[in-house]
């Protein structure tokens, strides 16, 4: 499971990278070079995401990832195969980044069991808070994948201990209030609220929202376990192309 | 939170992790107001003082005898400042930021009457305010953005996705998932994830109350039948609100027909068979959505209810068959709005006139000895560019090519914008 393959990971390096994307932006076949360029360049976890016409947690990049997908046709049947497609090419582990809706109206079970039968390893479903997810989890457990769940800097350490009762794999810690992709202020107050996730679970820390350069890379070495990188991989290729990707990355570990 | 707000299957509370320390806050205060009868009453009396509470209930004798059927009443929630029910329900939760500390409010709007309210409410109570709007509808809906920014809100159009109410709402969301902690999101109707549903509907079951009551009192016996229409659900809950324990009377929720049954065409949730059981935008209703997931995009000649889902607690009562669901054209509602005006005097919103049409459907089949009350749910101001195009007044036209060749003139010499 993923908590094991991290551990492993940190016994050679100090900070794992995780990346993510968009299936099916801006097109299936960009998914699969992007994966590509993206393991090529050193990253250790990847989130496939879902494309979900009201992506509510996102900021701006994804939601237009999300819904220029959409608009090119993708469907969970094409995501799905796609996914099964990556996970058989190549050797890191992926999750799956949607919204509730996808599972429920495939049905909660079945796509959990699909998740399983095509290699994917966890989920993350931002909004789907445990009480609403009985099914959900039920069905990670029985097919020994790994529902993650997030911390925010909102969350009282009741409600973070609570989370870890429900989370397997790693924790998602948010670095700021908002939604993905915008500013973060990597600095003290940020290094504290890392301190107070570590007391509240004894799963590996990934820190998401705002990571963006070698700079927020280097900062958050020592302080949590994975760095990941969303919108900005996006952004890059929005403005530079698929190609410039795979470069980007590995200027950020490197 | 304790609760999960659920209706049998309907409801919950599907929120991002970050706002949960918000909801809980939310519903503490909710519950505490409920709980507490001064609440209700400082809200009755600034309702009172403020807008126009206990708005009417007036007798369309012209209409009755046109019709020839059922006697017909018309609950007047035009007459609230704003011109719309939706006043009641922002008026309360202006009520609850206050009790909670806050000092910014955010709201989405279709119509711009919610947009409207809350901007209303901000500049009464001091806060800070910033509503979310589709851009299509803040180029149908002009005059209302109008008032919002003079009221001193700031107006963010809405490009995303459809470009209307729901995309407004997720954007009210981004920005709340960023300033919870001096803002509430007034959300204007009873969807949402829980408290809102719940909340929004008791602010609003003061037209309920209010209605029984006087339909008692002035003619001694309760309506048989009830119309309200039905976008997202709040001014409907309010009127059923005050009759759901009288088996007697039937509660009818008018939906927006649109150009007619087909996917696209509509935003008729419960009345036609497109819907489908999803979860979106924090709860669990039936939207309009493909079999995928996705949420299709909707239409009604009303901007107020052209929105993909509809109140859990009306599903429910959908279900159980407590209420039942008719769907008026957008044909029928403009038909329904001028003969309303001509016999009546009164200018029902192209929303509220999806009511009026579905009674005008029914009226004429009743008993004279029958009663109908139909909630006129706002007023039609703001919908005069929408009518006029819809009638296609050449009087109106003329009107408006006048007005923009000054403006043109204007824009020449100052060599500005053009």
């Amino acid at each position: 499971m993923l908590e094991q393959y991290i551990q492993d990971r940190l016994q050679h390096k100090e900070l794992l990278l995780m990346t993510h994307i968009v299936l099916g932006y801006p097109s299936y076949d960009k998914s699969m070079y992007l994966v590509e360029s993206m393991v090529e360049a050193g990253v250790d976890l990847m989130e496939l995401q879902i494309p979900f016409s009201e992506p509510m947690a996102d900021g701006p990049v994804i939601l237009k990832a999300n819904a220029e997908a959409l608009k090119a046709g993708a469907t969970l049947e094409k995501s799905l195969e796609m996914a099964e497609k990556i996970t058989a090419n190549f050797d890191i582990p992926f999750l799956f980044m949607t919204y509730y809706n996808i599972l429920f109206k495939h049905g909660v079970s079945d796509f959990v069991s699909k998740m399983h039968d095509i290699g994917i390893k966890g989920a993350i479903i931002p909004d789907l808070p445990p009480e609403e997810a009985s099914e959900y989890l039920q069905s990670m457990q029985q097919h020994k994948l790994d529902p993650v769940h997030i911390f925010t800097p909102n969350s009282s350490l009741e409600r973070k201990q609570e989370l870890n009762e429900h989370t397997s794999g790693f924790m998602y810690t948010v670095a700021r209030k908002g939604v993905t992709g915008k500013d973060t202020q990597f600095g003290d107050e940020l290094g504290e609220y890392l301190v107070e996730c570590r007391q509240a679970t004894d799963l590996p820390l990934a820190l998401g929202f705002g990571v963006k350069s070698k700079a927020d890379f280097d900062f958050i070495r020592g302080k949590a376990d994975v760095a990941i990188i969303g919108s900005e991989a996006i952004r890059v290729m929005e403005d530079k192309g698929v190609e410039a990707v795979g470069p980007f990355i590995h200027s950020i570990i490197n | 939170m304790k609760n999960r707000g659920y209706f049998n299957q309907f409801g919950g509370a599907f929120i991002p992790e970050i706002l949960v320390p918000t909801f809980d806050q939310l519903e503490a205060a909710y519950l505490e107001a409920k709980a507490d009868p001064a609440f209700w009453q400082e809200y009755v009396n600034l309702m009172s003082t403020y807008s126009c509470r206990a708005t009417p209930i007036t007798y369309a004798e012209n209409l009755t005898k046109h019709l020839g059927g059922a006697q017909i009443y018309i609950k007047r929630e035009d007459l609230n400042h704003t011109g719309a029910h939706k006043a009641n329900n922002v008026m309360g939760q202006g009520l609850l930021t206050k009790r909670m500390g806050k000092r910014r409010v955010i709201a989405e709007t279709g119509a711009g009457q919610h947009g409207v309210a809350t901007a209303t409410m901000a500049a009464k109570f001091g806060f800070d305010c910033t509503i979310y709007m589709g851009a299509v509808d803040v180029a149908r809906q002009r005059p209302n953005v109008f008032w919002m920014e003079q009221m001193g809100a700031t107006v963010v159009p809405v490009e995303d996705g459809s470009a209307t109410l729901k995309d407004a709402i997720n954007e009210a969301f981004r920005d709340w998932v960023t300033n919870m902690d001096d803002t509430h999101y007034a959300l204007g109707t009873a969807c949402g994830p829980y408290p809102f549903p719940e909340m929004v509907a008791w602010f609003q079951s003061i037209i309920g109350i209010e209605a029984r009551e006087q339909m008692l009192s002035q003619q001694g016996r309760l309506p048989d039948r009830v119309y309200a229409c039905v976008g997202g659900g709040s001014n409907a809950m309010g009127l059923f609100s005050g009759f759901l324990d009288d088996k007697e009377v039937e509660l009818v929720g008018v939906e927006a027909g649109g150009r007619g049954k087909g996917m696209g065409e509509h935003a008729a949730r419960l009345a036609y068979d497109d819907a489908t059981v999803g979860v979106a935008q924090g709860y669990k209703t039936y939207f309009l959505q493909n079999p995928n997931g996705q949420m299709m995009d909707t239409h009604s000649v009303s901007a107020g209810l052209d929105y993909v889902g509809v109140s859990p607690i009306l599903a429910n009562y959908h279900d159980t068959g407590q209420v039942r669901f008719e769907a008026a054209t957008d044909d029928e509602v403009v038909a329904a709005m001028q003969l309303t005006v001509q016999k009546e005097g009164l200018i029902p919103a192209l929303e509220s006139s999806h009511a009026f049409a579905q009674a005008f459907k029914e009226a004429p089949n009743m008993g004279k000895d029958e009663i109908i009350l139909i909630n006129q749910s706002g007023r039609a101001d703001k919908d005069i560019f929408t009518v006029a195009d819809a009638i296609d007044d050449p009087k109106w036209r003329e009107f408006i090519i006048t007005k923009a060749d000054q403006y043109r003139a204007r824009a020449a010499t100052e060599g500005g914008v053009r």
